[in-house]
């Protein structure tokens, strides 16, 4: 019988777990490195994407791996499992999923702690940075892993000014996996 | 209802409470975002050089805001201003608090008298990384250096900090020492403490 899918809080427990301001810090490091570099802070939004991205798609094989979760039969239960497995499991914060619209495609995540942002205020030359690109990064490269194209974006944002961090997950279509190989070689 | 509420809300960060420190993450979020920024500066640099600086310079501003963060809070807003007393700062109360252990070894090094070893048998940082033959000596606990240099230079100890990897006899993976030279002006100030 394959093992039972674990709790959030035990799957917190059982994977090795390190200081959360040392991850902060780091990460206020590399966004300051890159607001350095390209100085454009469109362009920097873009850049954590694309990091966000790169670190989705390793970070979905560790989660299944490690979360012996079966296979989701919709989107529904997609957005729960990230809230409450995957945030957890990765960040120690669990997010509520709220705001589904009528097809079921559609829904926000929205989480009250983000370690990313501990200890961080955006001066007013930043404006623009959506500081936890990161994030919506790496749920969209996790996802698409899995056969699922979406699109990710900050709504309320904490460092704005709002009440809490606020993700919309836009599921945009399954893509079915394509067998890499011509059949007739 | 009265008392349901949430949380208050803080409009300046410097209001806001200091945490504890004893939130965590897990280490493999902590892997992926290190392993981020370095292939991040692998495409910013031409040489091992410089990838070795900027590692050392985003070391660098984690160590200056752990200092003031942990200053305040480990030790009541005390500051060291002995060599000694900065050295062991750096090698129990920082490392216990960012890597969850004290470092393995302190050592004063034996041909300069203004060098100083913290060594490391597996650095954190460097427990997912592999580094390709071609790159020769370069360690990504030149990330770690950087954070030394940040605490030193943050609490007026200005050095000179290095990661070397040590290999070492029966391991298959080599030890780490983050070398520390101070500069002359601190040594003065030493022996003037006396």
């Amino acid at each position: 019988m394959p093992p039972a899918p674990k709790s959030g809080d035990a799957l917190f427990a059982s994977v090795d777990r390190v200081n959360a301001e040392l991850f902060t810090l780091t990460y206020g490091a590399m966004v300051r490195q890159l607001l350095t570099d390209l100085e454009e802070v469109e362009e920097v939004n873009k850049q954590l994407d694309q990091m966000g991205y790169n670190i989705g798609t390793r970070l979905v094989d560790e989660f299944l791996a490690k979360s012996n979760v079966s296979r989701c039969v919709d989107f529904k239960e997609t957005a729960d499992v990230i809230a409450k497995l995957g945030f957890k499991m990765f960040l120690g914060v669990t997010a509520t999923v709220t705001n589904w619209d009528a097809e079921g495609t559609s829904c926000s995540l929205v989480l009250e702690d983000n370690p990313l942002v501990d200890f961080v205020e955006l001066p007013d030359t930043c404006q623009g940075l959506q500081y936890c690109n990161l994030l919506s990064g790496v749920i969209r490269g996790a996802l698409e892993m899995v056969s699922m194209k979406t699109e990710v974006t900050w709504v309320r944002d904490m460092l704005r000014g709002d009440d809490a961090y606020e993700m919309r997950v836009k599921l945009i279509k399954h893509v079915p996996e394509e067998y890499p190989y011509k059949d007739d070689d | 209802m009265i008392g349901v509420g949430k949380a208050k809300q803080y409009t300046n960060v410097l209001d806001k409470p200091l945490s504890r420190g004893r939130q965590e993450v897990s280490l493999s979020a902590f892997a992926f975002l290190f392993s981020e920024l370095v292939q991040y500066n692998q495409t910013q640099v031409d040489s091992i050089t410089e990838l070795e600086r900027r590692l050392e310079d985003a070391g660098y501003a984690v160590g200056a805001r752990v200092l003031e963060l942990l200053c305040h809070r480990e030790k009541g807003n005390r500051r060291e201003t002995r060599l000694l007393g900065i050295l062991s700062f750096i090698h129990s109360t920082v490392w216990k608090v960012l890597f969850g252990k004290v470092a393995d070894s302190l050592e004063k090094g034996t041909e300069h008298e203004d060098e100083y070893m913290i060594s490391e048998k597996e650095l954190l940082v460097n427990r997912f990384i592999s580094v390709p033959k071609d790159m020769g000596a370069f360690n990504c606990g030149t990330f770690v250096a950087g954070i030394v240099k940040g605490v030193l230079d943050n609490a007026g100890f200005p050095a000179v900090v290095t990661a070397h990897s040590v290999p070492i006899e029966g391991q298959q993976r080599a030890r780490t020492t983050i070398l520390i030279k101070f500069a002359a002006e601190v040594l003065h100030r030493e022996a003037r403490l006396g």
